[in-house]
């Protein structure tokens, strides 16, 4: 187990070593998102932008403007819908260098109630043209993905959850994640499940069970949500003929609708079914009560498979 | 205090009638955009380019190059003017403002104009913009100035007093901002639409050094960036008293002409007015 968040912070950190131009932003958040490590090691490089997100995002395309390679974050709620115009303007719109690397993104942050339960974020981004959207999966690729958003230009965002994930990949994997290219995590000729950020491990636990039922589920991690691998997307309606989408956000304008798009697109009639939060805001509890009532996690997985398949 | 020879004093204005002529001429081939505040602005524009700030038009990414931020995006046609003027790209592109294929979009795009160093015309980002740049310049050891332009109904933006705490925060006494306070907004007397008085004790509050000057008058505004510029420790705002479509007689104070360009009669008629302060500034030079 290990939480990408500090996977993030430790990264940050190598990566400011490496790159003089680097810096970082945070709006009171810095121990939270583990900005706060780079703040440590760097701190002429951190900025702490106090609790106002729309002059952090500005600030950090100004920033950009001058050269600089710029990290902000905060919690994924606060990092996209609340500065959507400056995200828009200064960094979509004018091609800044700036990753918004978000944390606490989903349902599954918990306790703390829909206000903080991010689930547009992932849509609000994807609509922006310029933008890369990314949802890495677990501590090592999250590592990775913070790399890649550092040494390849544009406008950037990343969201990750709060908890702490399984490990997935281990570390020799590393080298061949790439921005826009999907990950066929076991494969499988029966259903693909195609899935990002949080939901990938139950995704994984869930193909276990349904290989023992006999039925062999091929598992994408859609790590990169834009610019969609739509080649690997129809590579899997091809061979399989069935697709799951599942992500910790709306059912509405994240990686089960760029999914669709492209299948519909492509004139691609495959069974297909998009798992996500329904059109509802949800609330208050323990993230595993909350996954289960909204239909996010292994059962729910489970379940969706065999009626599909 | 500097002191400027009647010459350069006298020059810097008939820049500015120039590019007021500019502005009309834009406004009107483009049967749209924002005559009122353009021409409230220009003035200091006019002095930042063509007298104060150090630019380059051959090298528009210069990295030393003091940098100007149009935060009130819609007064692009003052900058564009200025900026044609300076050399950043022909005075002949002018006339295709808001065309279709054309360099010069209805606000500023950095990525489509030399010159532009910020993407503007929502509101209030511009101050936030400028305070990383500055912070920028500060990081790298550079010298450079920025100066960023602020209408005054656009610091009813939250996000101005964001940028203002920020600033003062960080000490940036590499910025110099502008406020337009030509007391005009879409829907009225800023007074009477969200009243920003007194806004001298609002941004001394915040910790900046503010200074107050007629923004139509040469030497006051050379003084005030002079001023600005050695002043130390917090930021500089440079309080222009200004008239909304200052130079043509029917657009002064006229909040009519806030976002509607001039008709053939009423362009005819500032195209007029406009000449006649020309030849009077040429024939007193």
């Amino acid at each position: 187990m290990k939480n990408p968040r500090n996977s993030y912070g430790e990264k940050l950190i190598e990566l400011g070593k490496k790159h003089s131009n680097l810096v970082v932003l945070d709006a009171d958040l810095s121990k939270s998102t583990k900005t706060i490590m780079f703040a440590k090691k760097y701190p002429e490089r951190f900025f702490e932008m106090g609790i106002a997100e729309a002059n952090m995002i500005s600030t950090a395309a100004g920033l950009a403007s001058c050269g600089k390679i710029v990290f902000a974050s905060t919690f994924a709620v606060f990092a996209t819908g609340r500065v959507y115009d400056q995200i828009r303007m200064d960094v979509a719109y004018s091609q800044a260098n700036v990753k918004i690397f978000a944390t606490h993104g989903g349902i599954s942050v918990g306790k703390d109630g829909a206000s903080h339960q991010m689930i547009e974020d992932i849509a609000l981004m994807r609509v922006l043209p310029n933008m890369t959207v990314l949802a890495p999966s677990d501590a090592t690729q999250t590592a990775k993905i913070v790399e890649l958003m550092a040494e390849n230009y544009g406008p950037m965002y990343a969201r990750v959850g709060r908890a702490n994930v399984p490990i997935i990949y281990e570390k020799e994997y590393m080298e061949s994640i790439e921005l826009g290219k999907g990950i066929i995590v076991e494969d499988g000729a029966d259903i693909t499940i195609i899935s990002c950020g949080t939901m990938v491990d139950p995704v994984i636990d869930a193909q276990k069970r349904l290989k023992k039922q006999g039925i062999q589920a091929r598992i994408i991690d859609m790590h990169t949500i834009k610019p969609l691998d739509k080649n690997l997307v129809i590579k899997c309606a091809k061979e399989t003929g069935a697709i799951i989408t599942a992500e910790e956000h709306s059912i509405i304008g994240g990686l089960g609708s760029a999914v669709a798009e492209t299948l519909a697109e492509e004139n691609f009639s495959v069974k297909f079914r998009r798992m996500g939060i329904k059109d509802v805001f949800c609330e208050s509890g323990d993230p595993k009560d909350l996954l289960e009532k909204y239909g996010l996690n292994e059962k729910h997985i489970i379940k969706n498979t065999k009626e599909l398949v | 205090m500097k002191n400027y020879d009647e010459n350069t004093i006298n020059k810097l204005e008939l820049t500015a009638v120039k590019i007021r002529k500019h502005i009309v001429e834009m406004l009107y081939g483009a049967e749209s955009g924002h005559p009122g505040g353009s021409l409230s602005a220009v003035d200091a524009i006019v002095a930042l380019y063509f007298a104060h700030m150090n630019h380059n038009p051959k090298k528009p990414n210069d990295q030393n190059r003091d940098r100007f931020i149009l935060s009130k995006g819609h007064a692009a046609p003052a900058l564009y003017g200025s900026l044609a003027e300076s050399g950043y790209f022909s005075v002949n592109e002018l006339k295709n403002l808001r065309n279709i294929n054309c360099l010069l979009q209805g606000h500023p795009v950095c990525l489509y104009t030399p010159g532009i160093e910020a993407s503007t015309g929502s509101l209030g980002h511009g101050l936030s913009f400028a305070n990383g740049v500055a912070l920028a310049g500060r990081l790298d050891k550079k010298e450079y100035k920025v100066y960023v332009m602020m209408g005054d109904g656009e610091t009813d933006e939250g996000q101005i007093w964001e940028a203002a705490a920020s600033a003062s925060h960080y000490k940036l006494d590499n910025i110099t901002a502008f406020i337009d306070r030509n007391f005009l907004q879409i829907d009225g007397n800023t007074e009477e639409v969200m009243r920003l008085e007194s806004i001298r004790d609002r941004w001394n509050s915040f910790g900046w050094n503010v200074i107050e000057i007629n923004g139509h008058d040469m030497v006051q505004i050379l003084d005030a960036l002079y001023e600005a510029d050695n002043h130390k420790k917090t930021p500089s705002i440079i309080i222009l008293d200004t008239i909304k479509g200052k130079g043509v007689s029917f657009m002064e104070n006229n909040i009519d002409f806030h976002g509607v360009p001039p008709n053939e009669m009423e362009y005819n008629l500032a195209m007029e007015e406009l000449d006649t302060l020309q030849k009077k500034l040429e024939a007193s030079n």
